[in-house]
C-alpha cells in the first residue's frame, strides 16, 4: 500500500507515457491495415484516408471503446487474487503495456503480421501467471476471447459473402448494371450507417449518458442511416456512365458508382477500429489510474474516465500522422485487386463485425477480421486469388505473439518490482 | 519500420491479369501470320524472313509470360477456378502461338511457291483462322468480368454465347481447309511430291490455329461450368 501512495504520481506518469506509446504504435501501423482496403480500391486518397481515420478512429474510441477497455483492464486478471497487494497490478499493467509496445516495434521491423490485440492479451496473461500465479488469470474469459478470435473472421467472411452475392443478384446480373447500381447504391450506404450505428447504440453508451431502449436504438439508427444514405445519393448521382471504360471492362461504371460508397465504409472501418483497438493502449493505463486514485483498491469499480478514452484516441491519431500515412501509401499502391465493389463488401463486413465485438467487449484483431472478410469475397469467387500462406502466417504469428508478449511482460514485471520495492 | 500488410499480401498474386496479357501477346503473334503468306505469294524472301522474326519474337514473349504465371502460382493459392483448369487453359493459349511459330519456321525452311490458283483461297483460309484466334482472345479478355460476377449469371451466359460463335468460326475454317486440301489433291500430279507433303502439313497447321482457338473457348466453358 505504501508503494502506491509514495510513487502514485510516477506510476500515473508511466502509465500515460506507455499508454501513449502503445496507442501511437496502433496508429502508426494498425490503422493503416484497417484503412488499406478503401485506399487500395482507389476510392479515397491517402490524404482523405488520414482525415477520415483521424476523425472516426477518435469517434470510435470515444463513443464505443469502453466495453473492450473494460475487458482489458479488469476482465482478464481476477482482482480478488491480489487484493492485498495492489502494487502487483500496477507493475503488471505497466509491464504489459511496455512489453506490448516493444514487441509490436520488433515484430513490425521484421514484417510479421502481429496484432496489437494479441500482443496485449498475451502480455497480460504472461505477467499474471509469472507474477501472481496461474489462478490469477480469468481463464473462462480467456477462453471466450480466444474463441472470438476464431469466430470473428468467420462472421466477417459470412457477411462479406452475403453482401457480394446480393450485389451480384441486384446489380451485376441485370440488364443495366449501372442504373441498378445507382438505384441500389443509397440502400447499400444506408446499410453502412444503419448497421454500425445500431450496434453502437443498442445497449446504450454509458459514459456519455446515452441510454436507449431497443426500439429507440432502431429508430435513431434508421434516421442516421437515412441521413447518410441521402448524402451518399447526392454523391452517387454525380457519377456518370463512362462508355469508353465500359468497352474495356463492362463493370467500370458500376465500380465508379461504388466509389462514393467506399468513403462511407472507410468511415465505418475507422470507427470500428478505434472502438476495438483503442482498448489495447488505454485499458492497462486505465487500470493503473484506477488503482492509484483509489489508493490501492484493485476492484476497479470506478467507471472509465472519459479523458482516458480521449487520450487513447489522440495517441492513435498522433501515430497515424507521424508514421501511419507512410504505411498507408505503400499499402494503397499494393492492393489493386480490390475493386470498389469487393472493397465495399469486405470493409462493411469487417467494420460491422468489429463494432459488434467492441460492443460485446471482445478484443478482436481488426486485421484478422478484415482478412476473414476478404476470404468471404473470395469464397463468392469474387477475387482472382487468395494466398492461403498469409492466412497460415497470421495464425502462426498469433501463436508466437501470445508467449512472446507474455515472457516480455513477465520480465518487465520483475524489473519494475526490483526498482520500486 | 518495415510493414507487411496481411491484406496486401493476401491478394498478392492473381493469375488472371497475366493470363489476359499472355493471350493478348498470342493474338498479336497470330496476327502476323497473314503477312507471312502475303510475302510468300509476292515472292519476297526478305519480307518473309522479317515476318518470321516478328512471329518468333512474339512467341518468346508469350512463353516468358507463361513461365512467369507458372512460377507465381503456388499450391497455396485459393482461386475462384480450379488451378488445373487454369493451367490447361494457359497451355492451350500457348499452343496457338507455338503453331504460328511452326508455320513461320516451316515457311522459311523450304523455298516454296504457292501452287497456281491456291493463292486466294489460301489467304482467305489464313484470314479466317486468324479471326478465330481473335475471337478466342476476346473471350479471354472477359476473365475480369467473370470474376466480378463469380463465373455465373449473365456474364457467364454471354461468354458461353461467345464460345458458341467461336465454334462456328472454327467450323468454317474446317470447311475452308478441306476445300483447299481437295484442290491440292487435284494438283498432286503436277507438283513435286515433297512440295505436296509440305503443303498438306502447312494446311493442317494453319487449321491448327483455329483448332487451338476453339479449345481455348471450350476450356473457358469448363471454368464457367464448375
Amino acid at each position: 500500500m505504501e508503494i502506491i501512495t509514495e510513487w502514485g504520481l510516477v506510476f500515473i506518469g508511466m502509465a500515460v507515457i506507455f499508454g501513449l506509446y502503445m496507442s501511437w504504435g496502433i496508429g502508426a501501423n494498425d490503422v493503416a491495415n484497417a484503412m488499406g482496403m478503401p485506399v487500395g480500391s482507389g476510392a479515397v486518397t491517402v490524404k482523405q484516408a488520414i482525415i477520415i481515420a483521424a476523425i472516426f478512429e477518435f469517434a470510435g474510441a470515444f463513443i464505443a471503446g469502453g466495453s473492450v477497455t473494460d475487458t482489458i483492464r479488469k476482465g482478464i486478471i481476477d482482482p480478488s487474487s491480489i487484493a492485498g497487494s495492489p502494487e502487483l497490478l500496477v507493475f503488471g499493467m505497466l509491464a504489459a503495456l511496455l512489453a506490448a509496445g516493444i514487441w509490436l516495434m520488433f515484430a513490425s521491423s521484421r514484417g510479421w503480421p502481429v496484432s496489437t490485440t494479441h500482443t496485449i492479451v498475451g502480455a497480460l496473461i504472461g505477467f499474471a501467471i509469472a507474477g501472481i500465479g496461474f489462478d490469477a488469470v480469468n481463464w473462462g474469459k480467456i477462453g471466450t476471447i480466444l474463441a472470438s478470435w476464431a469466430i470473428s473472421p468467420l462472421i466477417g467472411g459470412v457477411i462479406a459473402l452475403l453482401l457480394m452475392l446480393s450485389i451480384r443478384k441486384l446489380i451485376l446480373n441485370t440488364e443495366n448494371p449501372f442504373q441498378k447500381a445507382k438505384t441500389w447504391g443509397p440502400v447499400y450506404i444506408f446499410l453502412v450507417g444503419w448497421l454500425v450505428s445500431l450496434i453502437t447504440l443498442f445497449r446504450g453508451i454509458e459514459h456519455l449518458k446515452l441510454e436507449f431502449s431497443a426500439v429507440e436504438s432502431v429508430v435513431v439508427a434508421t434516421i442516421f442511416g437515412l441521413i447518410v444514405a441521402f448524402v451518399g445519393k447526392l454523391l452517387i448521382n454525380r457519377v456518370e456512365i463512362d462508355d469508353d471504360a465500359d468497352m474495356d471492362y463492362h463493370y467500370a461504371s458500376v465500380e465508379k458508382a461504388f466509389t462514393p460508397m467506399m468513403i462511407f465504409t472507410a468511415c465505418a472501418m475507422a470507427f470500428a477500429h478505434g472502438s476495438n483497438d483503442v482498448a489495447n493502449g488505454i485499458g492497462p493505463m486505465a487500470a493503473v489510474l484506477s488503482v492509484v486514485q483509489s489508493g490501492g483498491d484493485v476492484a476497479q469499480t470506478a467507471g472509465l474516465p472519459v479523458w482516458v478514452l480521449a487520450l487513447g484516441g489522440g495517441g492513435i491519431i498522433l501515430g497515424l500522422v507521424t508514421m501511419g500515412y507512410r504505411v498507408m501509401q505503400t499499402i494503397g499502391t499494393r492492393i489493386t485487386e480490390l475493386t470498389p465493389t469487393r472493397g465495399y463488401c469486405a470493409t462493411l463486413a469487417a467494420a460491422t463485425t468489429v463494432v459488434l465485438a467492441s460492443k460485446t467487449g471482445f478484443p478482436v484483431s481488426t486485421t484478422q477480421v478484415a482478412v476473414g472478410a476478404i476470404m468471404g469475397v473470395g469464397l463468392a469467387r469474387g477475387v482472382g486469388a487468395i494466398d492461403l500462406r498469409v492466412v497460415a502466417n497470421i495464425v502462426i504469428s498469433w501463436i508466437i505473439t501470445l508467449p512472446a508478449g507474455g515472457f516480455l511482460a513477465a520480465a518487465l514485471f520483475f524489473l519494475f518490482m526490483a526498482i520500486f520495492s | 519500420m518495415r510493414t507487411t500488410n496481411p491484406i496486401a499480401s493476401l491478394l498478392g498474386s492473381s493469375p488472371f491479369k497475366p493470363m489476359k496479357a499472355h493471350m493478348r501477346i498470342v493474338n498479336e503473334c497470330v496476327k502476323e501470320v497473314p503477312a507471312l503468306f502475303d510475302a510468300l505469294i509476292a515472292g519476297d524472301a526478305n519480307a518473309l524472313k522479317e515476318q518470321k522474326d516478328i512471329i518468333f519474337a512474339k512467341e518468346y514473349e508469350a512463353d516468358d509470360i507463361k513461365h512467369e504465371i507458372k512460377a507465381h502460382l503456388p499450391k497455396s493459392l485459393f482461386m475462384p477456378v480450379d488451378r488445373r483448369d487454369l493451367l490447361d487453359l494457359l497451355e492451350v493459349q500457348d499452343s496457338i502461338a507455338n503453331t504460328a511459330q511452326d508455320i513461320a519456321g516451316m515457311m522459311i525452311t523450304r523455298d516454296m511457291s504457292v501452287p497456281d490458283g491456291m493463292e486466294e483461297p489460301l489467304a482467305a483460309f489464313v484470314q479466317r483462322c486468324v479471326e478465330t484466334c481473335n475471337a478466342a482472345a476476346i473471350i479471354i479478355q472477359e476473365l475480369d468480368e467473370l470474376i466480378e460476377s463469380g463465373f455465373r449469371g449473365r456474364e457467364a451466359s454471354k461468354v458461353s454465347e461467345m464460345v458458341g460463335k467461336l465454334n462456328k468460326l472454327e467450323d468454317e475454317t474446317d470447311e475452308m481447309g478441306i476445300a483447299l486440301t481437295r484442290s491440292l489433291f487435284a494438283m498432286e500430279d503436277d507438283l513435286k511430291p515433297v512440295s505436296v507433303m509440305f503443303w498438306y502439313q502447312l494446311l493442317q497447321w494453319i487449321g491448327g490455329l483455329a483448332d487451338n482457338a476453339e479449345k481455348v473457348g471450350n476450356r473457358m466453358s469448363l471454368l464457367i461450368a464448375r
